[in-house]
């Protein structure tokens, strides 16, 4: 047993090279099917336009090409993709990286085309994610690489200099003369110039733009504390007065560009900003002239074109139905969570999936003015949010930067006046050295970062550790209800009337799973695989009423009440709930009951929602009609604010509407029809029922079953902010310390050199152990034992692509 | 004397080749991927001695060209 392609066929390669003992060290049971893949369905990436775009890079002999591949998830696949050379003489080096599950591959074109290269990844299991945006997405670039580089400088001058500085601190030179103390000063200098120059490049640069914008933000303080460290070292060593504070200045850089390092590292693997482009697939199946079928790239449709959509697929653009009967779920778009049926000449917006049959339709409009992607037109979508300028720590630093400098100047001043001129520019220099914000500067990093590692091991995944921050004030929460509140793939499917017996529930599972219906499909599955199918004879499916079929030898409608009714099947009493779509059965002519199709509420809904009502106003938003009304009701309590049959703009104005009465509003979606709302609200947060499906644009991607403790991020959240405060608080009582002593004038580097990392450290340490304690009282042991499980990822857990987020289409086809 | 300043011209140089390997690294990569490495390492090389089967690599060209 094999727990993908990938395993099967490392082993038939690990017994024809000779490797099998690997499967001595390593057993994985597990099944997955993966279909076929034809290399003509590819044939459209050989487009010389698509090439252009998708390649890395080319010279004509050899090109390499990135691929997302999702289906990426244990080493075996790290082994098979890095050996893809013995699969074909025209691929070269493959790199795979296991974390964002992306692969390089170099292949020369002469001997292997790309359709043939993607072609043989389906083969073996890995197709490619191939969207819309992949084409216009910039290739990642690397970001992190200049801010190590910037870190290793300033830790090789900082080691250095300390070597040089021992000597002084214990006053060692005065045994060996002045010709030392001129060396290692100079040697300090030197050393600490490049550090200046690049490693605390960004540190000038963001001070001179927030002066620029008349802003105090904490770089400010920063920036004018270390000229002034850097002035005063070079004034005492030229004029060989002093030592200097090189040694302070670089560890203090060092210390600096680490904790920004610590809060820079974001969740790369989550995609944060998905757009409509990766929700819809890179080409659609184009219906020509002459009735052949040929698969062409989305940007390459137009207006008027034919195009087919086959079961589980997306209208990519608003069109005309032709031809089949559909059945559109527009549950992703809309919220609406029943599928809608339409008849040949209706209009379909783009977005919708096809759910049966295949369809045939018309494009009316292009891709990039449909309706689903006009949302992304809205103004709101244009504008990027400002983190950084209100942040706790920038509020802080507004004072802190006043202070400071009110300190230095009257300290300066005083010793002026009191006629000591040279004791009054190094009280000057002094104060505002002593009270470079270095520690003030690590207690959010490090609180929020240590906070958001644990969250994204219990699969909370926030774009930034400032989103914590953003977290802690928000007093408005807005939910979705489908696919937020309730499930959105596994629906409740009740049996309401005298109970079936296991052999009549069996002939209704034979029956159902025939038809591709929305509704039968869902009764079939709600039997879960309990039984065997035994054989169906005449089975007929009739548009709008229903199916019938013999199944061992019992006849068996199931359909609308109106159409058993006119076959003289009617029930006893008509008294159904009104949630839901119903299906009613009848065996052998005999009315037997009804199946209530309804959307299930999470576990544990009913009690988040009575937590967080205790101190957040809540807020329904639904784009579902009103069916539900009553029970959401019972819910959120009489007097809550519940809106249904809201459109995508309706939520993001009346999100917009909250924040102008002052609010801090958090909304909490899932589909396409909450991205305006999410990208408007303080807080957006996308749940997704698999890590790495698709979702939409948005500062937190949150795992389903995680929505129960949304009320425990959120207190963590509260707490962190509390944490920083304090971390402020604790940094500030060392600033007074030293610049007490920096007043009076009486500051030496000894003094500095100890200051300044044991405040930092102190903070440092305060802030990762307050957070991690604060993590742990939250979410207990339960969270604990999942953070410290190894980086395993579960088969399915890369199985639905980018792109969708719905059940794979092989499940549609074992129904039908 | 002179022996410290050998001394430190040589501590200062041998950080300065570390410096050099540092950003060497960075430079090549090294930093992007934390991930996969790991699990490279785990992956046997070609040195395992069991004969090649030249049946199965028969049945894996089927496979894939099917």
């Amino acid at each position: 047993m094999f727990c993908c392609n990938g395993c099967l066929i490392v082993h038939d390669l690990l017994t024809e090279t000779g490797l099998g003992h690997y499967y001595d060290l390593r057993r994985h049971p597990g099944s997955r099917i993966q279909k076929k893949a034809a290399s003509e369905q590819w044939t459209y990436l050989d487009e010389p336009v698509l090439l252009q775009r998708l390649l890395d890079f080319t010279d004509g002999r050899q090109s390499r090409v990135t691929f997302h591949l999702p289906a990426i998830h244990c080493i075996a696949c790290v082994w098979l993709l890095e050996n893809l050379f013995r699969l074909h003489p025209g691929i070269g080096r493959v790199q795979v990286n296991f974390a964002r599950r992306d692969a390089a591959i170099t292949f020369a074109p002469d001997k292997v085309k790309l359709s043939e290269l993607v072609a043989l990844l389906a083969s073996i299991g890995y197709e490619p994610t191939l969207t819309f945006d992949e084409l216009e997405k910039a290739k990642a670039s690397p970001v992190h690489k200049r801010a190590w580089l910037q870190i290793g400088v300033a830790g090789f001058a900082f080691g250095n200099i300390m070597l040089f500085s021992i000597p002084q601190y214990f006053g060692l030179d005065a045994q060996h003369g002045a010709a030392f103390k001129t060396m290692f000063g100079g040697a300090s200098l030197a050393l600490a110039l490049p550090v200046v120059i690049f490693s605390a490049a960004d540190y000038w640069k963001s001070a001179l733009l927030a002066l620029r914008q008349r802003m105090l933000t904490l770089d400010v303080p920063i920036a004018l504390g270390l000229a002034a460290i850097y002035g005063q070292s070079v004034y005492e060593i030229v004029v060989r007065t002093g030592e200097g504070y090189c040694d302070s200045l670089t560890g203090l850089i060092f210390f600096l560009l680490c904790g920004r390092m610590f809060q820079a590292k974001t969740n790369d693997r989550m995609a944060f900003d998905r757009d409509y482009k990766s929700f819809f697939p890179l080409s659609v199946t184009r219906r020509s002239l002459a009735e052949s079928e040929e698969r062409v790239a989305l940007s390459q449709l137009r207006i008027g074109d034919r195009i087919i959509i086959r079961n589980g697929e997306l209208i990519p653009a608003d069109a005309k139905l032709i031809s089949g009967p559909a059945f559109i779920d527009y549950s992703f778009v809309t919220g609406e969570s029943e599928p809608v049926e339409k008849k040949a000449g209706e209009h379909l917006y783009a977005g919708g999936q096809q759910i049966g049959g295949a369809i045939e339709v018309e494009t009316v409009k292009a891709v990039s003015q449909s309706y689903l992607t006009s949302l992304w037109n809205h103004e709101t979508f244009r504008k990027e949010r400002d983190d950084n300028l209100n942040t706790l720590t920038n509020r802080y630093s507004r004072r802190f930067t006043l202070i400071v400098i009110g300190i230095a100047v009257a300290a300066a001043a005083f010793w002026m006046l009191a006629g000591n001129l040279p004791r009054g520019i190094k009280a000057f220099t002094s104060v505002l050295i002593v009270a470079c914000p270095c520690a003030l500067a690590l207690a959010a990093p490090f609180t929020l970062g240590t906070a958001q590692r644990w969250l994204a091991q219990g699969k909370v995944f926030l774009k930034n550790a400032l989103v914590l921050e953003r977290f802690a004030r928000v007093d408005a929460i807005v939910f979705d209800k489908t696919g937020t509140l309730t499930s959105a793939g596994a629906n409740a499917v009740n049996f309401n009337g005298k109970e079936l017996s296991q052999a009549e529930q069996g002939w209704i599972f034979s029956l159902t799973r025939h038809s591709t219906h929305p509704h039968s499909v869902r009764i079939s599955e709600s039997f879960g695989g309990k039984f065997f199918p035994e054989p169906v004879r005449s089975f007929l499916e009739t548009p709008g009423c229903g199916i019938e079929g013999q199944v061992n030898g019992q006849e068996i409608w199931i359909g609308s009440q109106a159409w058993l009714g006119s076959r003289g099947a009617k029930p006893a009493n008509t008294e159904l709930p009104a949630i839901g779509s119903v299906a009613h059965v009848a065996i052998g002519g005999c009315y037997r009951g009804a199946f209530i199709l309804s959307s299930s509420l999470r576990p544990e809904t009913g009690q988040l929602i009575r937590r967080l009502g205790g101190r957040y106003e809540l807020v329904l938003l639904s784009g579902d009609n009103e069916r539900e009304r009553e029970r959401f009701g019972e819910l959120f309590g009489t007097s809550a604010n519940l809106n249904f049959n809201q459109s995508p703009l309706d939520k993001l104005g009346f999100i917009r509407g909250l924040q102008d009465s002052g609010r801090t509003v958090m909304m909490v979606g899932d589909g396409l029809n909450d991205a305006g709302a999410l990208k408007q609200a303080d807080v957006g947060v996308a749940v997704v029922e698999k890590i790495g499906a698709f979702s939409p644009a948005s500062d937190v991607i949150l795992d389903a079953v995680r929505v129960p403790q949304l009320f425990e991020i959120l207190t963590l959240a509260r707490q962190c902010a509390r944490i920083v405060r304090t971390g402020f608080v604790i940094s500030s009582l060392y600033n007074l310390v030293g610049v007490s002593i920096a007043a009076a004038g009486l500051l030496s580097p000894l003094t500095c050199a100890v200051l300044m990392p044991l405040s930092s450290a102190s903070v440092v340490v305060f802030a990762c152990g307050m957070a991690t304690f604060a993590v742990r009282r939250s979410f207990g042991v339960r969270w604990q034992s999942e953070a410290t499980a190894p980086l395993t990822l579960t088969p399915e857990d890369g199985q639905s692509g980018g792109a969708l987020r719905f059940p794979p289409q092989s499940k549609m086809e074992t129904a039908s | 004397m002179s022996v410290i300043l050998i001394l430190i011209i040589a501590s200062v140089l041998m950080a300065t080749l570390f410096l050099l390997g540092f950003i060497w690294s960075v430079r090549s990569g090294q930093y992007e991927d934390t991930t996969t490495p790991s699990l490279r390492v785990l992956m046997d090389g070609e040195g395992d001695s069991r004969a090649p089967d030249k049946a199965a690599a028969k049945s894996t060209r089927e496979k894939i060209s099917n």
